[in-house]
């Protein structure tokens, strides 16, 4: 029977190769999963603009598009930054692994922030869905294409606050994850044997920053064309 | 053909239970049959509650009158077995007990392939069931196990939050271990297990995980969505704000019609095992019982809308949905099929799980048929909301899926304790399983069909005796539940020891001793055999 915790390689795998593939693969599903758990929003979005349309057009006004736009940059090369992290534990080198993902968290900190800017200035302006909703449209010309704006823009808000939250919660999850694995790599754990854990947890952010590339698009640039 | 199970002289000296001892040794156990155990603790418990609510529910339903509960509390009594009994048993059952602990064994590995993770899907379980049962002992909740908008967002006074989290909890342990089957599964099979010499029970798990990876999260958000409208007025289902609350329905059976295949592949995959095993005889068509599962998994995805005919669909779209309803008829009646074709000219014997195995295959006959008249629109709209609609799904969900399951604990229960069970007492509890539900669903069919609505506390006296005759079958069905938790219990004592294959079925689970040791195998199994070959006499065990 073969010993417990013998270096990286755990008790009920046969060897490292398989428990990294089964990492990943896990990752994968798991992944897929996270597709279909925001996808129910997705779906939801689709039928409310395509049966709102107008409101959802005028509503979409009301975001930053540039704060939305520096925002996906920053997700982007926090992706980079990512990938980098990624690289440096390939070749084993656990203080660049830090290094990067310090980075990584320094981007998503950023997006983080800017997030936080933008929900404040939707409080202020009463565009949260609730009692003190108050819709101003932003066209002369939307409350005629849509005289029922009031509600169908509250829909429109819930939508991006629903599918926006639950993105930055993914971030929040991740940030502290990203953490662990600087500190890890900071400590020399990983090897270019032996670096799942950054690899998974890379896939991971990928997979929250591509989360954003769609919603960027379908919530602040409705219209802008 | 031995009618009498193998027995043996001692018990291996050291076994998973008891490589170690105490709470701590349980509470914090990464070993899969540990896990799978602490499962089939917390499942009971639920069943046993789940059960409760439905003896009450019986209880008013023996008059006409409203005598026993409220309507309000009638409403929750019957909400609260809903609840209990598809989130915290049906769906867990089979999946996270037998195919906890046996997943690993059949295909040779030592573990699953994520074990911290298996634990902690146990932990969100009876996590998600405290929210949950906190919320129906305080308040409770009376919207039926659907939630249906808008009357759960808007009108309902009852616990909906708190109990969305629990379920919501809940759901993310179902996801947790449908992932952790499937990596396993890709990744853990011993050398010489390839896909097509894998047990039919392990491929209807792959499907069965397919759906928990890909429907649980959909209900997740769904329910995050009803929560964000009863607690910060988000719009998504309520009509004065512009919601729908059809999408509701579509997003709620978008995953709550594959759970019921989460519910029923696992007991089919247990069916398989027992039929070929009472039978000694290969299963008659095994690819075509394996890839019927896979596609029972890909329907489940498409049929939902069946349980929305009378919702407001275009007639068009119920045609569709109906037409593909019908279509899930076909993987369905092939396992039947091939069951039935491995009986004719097998040996077959008649010990308890066979009797659990021949059960299922009746009563799943008739619920699946029954199926096919819902999936008729014009049917179903007569009987749509009404008792008909619970014997059906009673037949597949407790006919299907309750049969297996108690088949299937009482097959593997030598190999999971390493003592047989009582097989009189438990041939008693299963023939009462059988009678006593069959008294306490068959008149519900004709009381639907003559027009008694569900979730009703009185009913006109016409309906009476039938009632009656339902109600006095859910106390001979009371009494086969309860046996098997106390014969079994005592067989963990007392019961003889089994020996490593007391069947003697084939399979890599029965060629390690009775109970296993914590890694399951001495030596790493090497497969060289497809699945189910009763020609040879079975294997020795290699204990070194």
């Amino acid at each position: 029977m073969s010993d417990a915790h013998a270096g990286p390689l755990r008790h009920h795998f046969a060897t490292l190769q398989q428990q990294k593939e089964s990492a990943t693969l896990g990752m994968w599903v798991f992944i897929a999963q996270e597709i279909m758990f925001f996808g129910g929003l997705f779906g939801t979005y689709a039928i409310y603009r395509y049966l709102y349309y107008a409101a959802f057009e005028d509503a979409s006004h009301h975001l930053d598009w540039k704060l939305g736009a520096i925002n996906t940059g920053v997700l982007i090369c926090s992706s980079l930054t990512m990938a980098l992290a990624v690289h440096a534990a390939a070749v084993g080198k656990g203080k660049q692994i830090a290094a990067w993902i310090a980075a990584t968290i320094l981007l998503g900190s950023i997006f983080l922030g800017v997030k936080v800017v933008e929900y404040k200035e939707k409080f202020d302006h009463h565009l949260v869905p609730g009692p003190k909703f108050h819709y101003v449209p932003h066209a002369e010309a939307a409350r005629a294409a849509d005289p029922e704006i009031d509600r169908h823009s509250q829909i429109y808000f819930s939508l991006y606050f629903m599918m926006t939250g639950l993105h930055a919660l993914h971030m929040i999850i991740g940030i502290p994850l990203l953490a662990w694995m600087g500190w890890r790599g900071w400590r020399g754990e990983f090897s270019a044997l032996y670096h799942s854990p950054i690899e998974i947890t890379g896939l991971y952010w990928h997979f929250v920053d591509i989360v954003w590339i769609f919603l960027f698009p379908l919530l602040y640039l409705i219209g802008h064309h | 053909m031995p009618t009498q199970p193998i027995t043996s002289e001692t018990m291996p000296k050291e076994h998973y239970l008891n490589a170690d001892y105490g709470i701590r040794s349980w509470l914090l156990t990464i070993d899969h049959k540990r896990i799978a155990l602490l499962y089939l603790l917390s499942v009971t418990v639920a069943f046993a509650l789940g059960g409760a609510y439905a003896v009450l529910v019986r209880l008013e339903l023996l008059t006409p009158a409203g005598d026993f509960f409220t309507a309000e509390n009638y409403n929750k009594m019957f909400t609260a077995h809903g609840v209990i009994m598809v989130f915290f048993f049906m769906i867990p059952a089979i999946p996270a007990t037998l195919g906890n602990f046996l997943l690993p064994m059949m295909i040779g590995a030592k573990d699953l392939a994520f074990p911290r993770i298996n634990l902690l899907s146990w932990y969100l379980y009876v996590v998600g069931f405290l929210v949950t049962l906190g919320a129906l002992f305080v308040g409770g909740l009376d919207t039926g196990w659907t939630f249906y908008t808008p009357y759960s967002t808007a009108f309902a006074n009852s616990n909906v939050v708190a109990a969305g989290v629990g379920i919501f909890i809940s759901g993310f342990s179902s996801i947790l271990t449908g992932f952790n089957f499937i990596v396993t599964i890709h990744k853990m099979r011993a050398p010489g297990m390839t896909w097509f010499r894998m047990p039919l029970f392990v491929w209807a798990h792959y499907a069965t995980s397919l759906i928990q990876i890909l429907g649980t999260p959909v209900v997740a958000v769904t329910i995050l969505m009803v929560a964000a409208e009863r607690l910060f007025k988000f719009g998504f289902f309520d009509p004065t704000r512009g919601g729908d609350p059809i999408l509701f329905q579509h997003l709620f059976w978008f995953y709550s019609h594959p759970a019921v295949y989460i519910m029923i592949l696992p007991a089919m995959g247990v069916i398989s095992e027992l039929v070929t095993c009472f039978s000694r005889k290969r299963v008659f068509g095994y690819d075509f019982i394996a890839m019927s599962s896979l596609a029972i998994a890909v329907l489940s995805f498409l049929v939902w809308a069946h349980h929305m005919f009378v919702s407001g669909m275009s007639v068009y779209a119920a045609m569709i949905f109906s037409a593909l309803s019908f279509l899930v008829a076909i993987p369905s009646a092939i396992k039947v099929f091939n069951w039935t074709a491995t009986l004719f000219r097998g040996s077959v014997s008649w010990q308890t799980p066979m009797l659990y195995a021949m059960g299922f295959i009746g009563l799943f006959l008739i619920g699946g048929l029954t199926g096919l008249f819902l999936a008729s629109v014009g049917l179903d709209i007569h009987v749509t909301d009404t008792y008909f609609i619970v014997a059906h799904f009673h037949y597949v969900m407790v006919g299907g899926t309750i049969m297996a399951y108690l088949g299937g604990l009482h097959f593997w229960w030598p190999k999971m304790t390493g003592r047989l069970y009582p097989e009189w007492w438990a041939r008693v509890s299963a023939v009462l399983v059988f009678v006593g539900f069959n008294t306490t669903f068959l008149p519900q069919f004709i009381l639907g069909y003559l027009g008694m609505p569900r979730r009703y506390y009185a009913y006109p006296e016409e309906f009476q005796v039938l009632n009656v005759m339902s109600t006095a079958g859910a106390s001979i069905l009371g009494v086969g539940f309860l046996l098997p938790i106390f014969y079994l219990a005592w067989s963990m004592r007392y019961g003889r020891i089994s020996s490593a294959n007391p069947w003697p079925a084939t399979g890599l689970e029965w060629q390690t001793p009775s109970p296993p040791p914590t890694e399951n195998f001495p030596r790493t199994p090497v497969v060289d055999e497809e699945a189910y070959d009763y020609t040879r006499p079975p294997k020795e065990i290699a204990l070194v």
